[in-house]
């Protein structure tokens, strides 16, 4: 299933599937290290008692890029949970917009701060999430692109979710109504093995989340999803289906946490040393970075300038959000409904 | 003017509605060839089409949460709990997710939908099939709860809700759906969300209450009038979320005496809030303490006859509270 970095150091000359250029992967990889180092960053923020919470997307990275790069941000929908901070920064979030959720702050994008960070509306691309609660997104995601298909748009949704969402009965019920309305989504699950702690053998009696598709009539896939053009690939093929009136698809994207669930959490107390250790090979940068070297796509003094670029775009952005006031009190009352009368009306 | 039932108004006005908008669609179970068990969708798969009038599988949490995705989305869905007692595997999509979107995008996505949720008991229902659901929506910011008791109500205030831009529930009670009639004309009008409405005027007791009791309590007070000359002012709430306090003051401030009579238990419920509402507003125009008729504290409601009549409040029960409260 999943190739090995030695296994990608024989393989021959890449020949690009079709819509991705060297040039896109060359940007692709750029905001991967973006990501890489405002992740970074977040974290360390945390540990400076500044931001609240945070769930990292360290090895999630060339899945989310790959996906990002298969679809079309000008009329595509995105409906994101807590760990898509390569996604949201390929959809064109800047650093200083996603630092100004972690840190709270007024003007902040997606909910004006009220929420978790990467959730609520974006205002520039169609990407939500309101929850929480894993796996509530599946039903909504249906439900989004039913509209579109009702009203004759050729837009695709993508539903990200993990494995530990794909335990929730809103997965199976929403994957089930796709299948039987031909429904354009993509279920796209980025399986990193844990749901916080609970090991994917404890989650399911079956290594494969994919397998279930056959039960929606849905095609599904099983992917490495440190490989980014795999995964554009797969991705790829799976939007077109959906824009075409082909309907959904399961994407199954193989990658690894590498950090614990959340700044909350630390998983020492239930990861191996050595299995902790052996991920450390399934950096989906470490790994781009070497197949786009092979392919002749980067060099070194391109590499070292990707990473000096993030490393200022981050402390900028971090100087900037900073700066930024928190909410104004008094803001927390509005936009509960169209009308903001959500109580009682003597009151 | 003709008089129908208020399933009949509430079908004909879901026809009305989705003639007027086509971003309108309905989903639920059986509500298809088979019109809804309750038959508020007869007929309207052969005028509207199986894509606006969709049969789901039996899978209440993903009826509400493709509705919202569908809501936020540029539809205006109107789904359809078959039984409110069926509604709790759908809670979390409703009052986790629906009641937040405004709130939780900074108003970036709204969800104008309605969820039709036939409610209540009296009809040999048993533990599941007679329950009264209202208190979790009452008490969620974010939504709009609205239980009418009339023909004209449930129409005015169903296109209220169909209309509004923000998730409603709207509890259709299912004693009444064939028991009431009366008129609700065919030309355009609305009720206003929030509002409560005043059924009988009296003057010497204020009794709120909505859904079937409200039948009940104008039989109880007739009953009254006739035997003691005890006056009673029936306040319908007709909304639970925002409940119209303003209305049950105004009453009160007239009355001196309130009750609230609810079919639904009465420990931590609808009549809980506006007994406080009563009490924090409306304390120094009571001349006797606020009495409540509510059901027993037990899970509604035994399948058995007996015992379920005398689980539901009725006429005789509440003018027996009346007297009492009258004479304090």
């Amino acid at each position: 299933m999943s190739e090995s970095p030695s296994d990608i150091a024989v393989e021959a000359k890449l020949s690009l599937p079709s819509g991705l250029t060297r040039e896109r992967l060359l940007g692709a990889y750029k905001t991967m290290c973006l990501s890489r180092a405002l992740d970074v960053r977040i974290w360390t923020l945390n540990r400076q008692g500044k931001a609240a919470i945070a769930a990292s997307a360290q090895g999630h990275e060339a899945a989310q890029m790959g996906t990002v790069l298969a679809t079309d941000p000008t009329r595509d929908r995105y409906m994101i949970y807590y760990r898509q901070l390569t996604a949201m920064l390929a959809l064109g979030t800047t650093p200083t917009e996603m630092l100004m959720q972690f840190l709270a702050r007024d003007g902040e994008i997606l909910s004006a701060a009220r929420q978790f960070p990467l959730h609520g509306a974006h205002p520039r691309v169609d990407l939500f999430s309101f929850s929480n609660v894993v796996g509530t997104q599946l039903p909504q995601a249906v439900g989004v692109a039913l509209a579109d298909k009702m009203k004759g748009r050729d837009a695709v949704t993508i539903s990200f979710f993990g494995d530990g969402a794909a335990s929730q009965g809103d997965c199976h019920e929403a994957m089930n109504f796709a299948g039987i309305h031909k429904v354009p989504v993509v279920f796209l699950c980025e399986n990193n093995r844990y749901a916080i702690s609970v090991p994917l053998e404890q989650q399911m009696p079956v290594d494969s989340i994919a397998s279930r598709a056959s039960s929606y009539g849905i095609p599904g896939v099983e992917v490495d999803g440190t490989d980014v053009v795999a995964t554009y690939e797969a991705v790829k093929e799976a939007v077109d289906r959906a824009r075409s009136g082909g309907g959904a698809s399961l994407v199954e994207l193989r990658v690894e946490r590498l950090l614990p669930h959340t700044t909350d959490d630390d998983h020492t107390r239930y990861r191996s040393k050595e299995d902790i250790e052996r991920i450390k090979s399934m950096d989906p940068l470490p790994i781009t970075e070497a197949m786009l070297k092979r392919q002749g796509i980067l060099d070194q003094a391109t590499d070292d300038d990707f990473k000096e670029w993030a490393r200022r775009e981050v402390d900028d952005a971090t100087d900037e959000a900073e700066a930024m006031p928190f909410p104004p009190v008094g803001d927390m009352y509005e936009k509960v409904l169209e009308s903001d009368r959500g109580g009682n009306s003597h009151a | 003017m003709p008089e129908i039932t208020l399933i009949e108004s509430v079908r004909e006005t879901l026809r009305m509605e989705m003639r007027r908008d086509p971003d309108i669609f309905m989903m639920g179970e059986d509500i298809g060839p088979r019109g809804g068990v309750f038959l508020a969708s007869e007929g309207f798969v052969d005028e509207f089409g199986e894509g606006r009038i969709m049969n789901t599988p039996l899978a209440e949490s993903s009826i509400i949460g493709i509705a919202l995705g569908a809501a936020v989305n540029g539809m205006r869905p109107v789904a359809e709990i078959q039984f409110a007692d069926f509604v709790w595997p759908a809670i979390n999509q409703l009052v986790g997710e629906a009641a937040r979107v405004r709130y939780g995008t900074n108003g970036g996505k709204f969800a104008p939908m309605t969820v039709r949720v036939p409610y209540g008991g009296g009809v040999r229902g048993g533990l599941y099939h007679s329950q009264s659901i209202e208190v979790l929506f009452a008490h969620t910011p974010g939504l709009q709860v609205i239980a009418p008791a009339t023909p004209w109500d449930a129409r005015g205030l169903l296109r209220s809700a169909i209309r509004s831009n923000d998730p409603t529930v709207f509890l259709e009670h299912k004693r009444t759906y064939r028991l009431v009639r009366g008129e609700a004309p065919d030309e355009e009008y609305t009720e206003p969300i929030g509002k409560a409405d005043v059924k009988r005027a009296g003057s010497d007791v204020t009794l709120v209450t909505y859904g079937l009791m409200l039948h009940y309590s104008l039989q109880a007070a007739e009953m009254v009038s006739q035997s003691d000359g005890i006056e009673t002012e029936v306040v319908d709430l007709r909304t639970l979320r925002p409940i119209d306090g303003e209305t049950i003051l105004d009453s009160v401030s007239q009355t001196g005496r309130a009750m609230i009579v609810q079919e639904d238990t009465g420990a931590v419920s609808v009549s809980s809030e506006v007994a406080a509402i009563i009490a924090s507003e409306g304390f120094f125009d009571l001349d006797a303490p606020v009495m409540r008729v509510t059901a027993p504290e037990i899970p509604p409601m035994p399948f058995s006859p007996l015992q379920e009549a005398e689980y539901m409040p009725s006429p005789e029960k509440i003018a027996a509270a009346i007297r009492r409260l009258a004479e304090v």
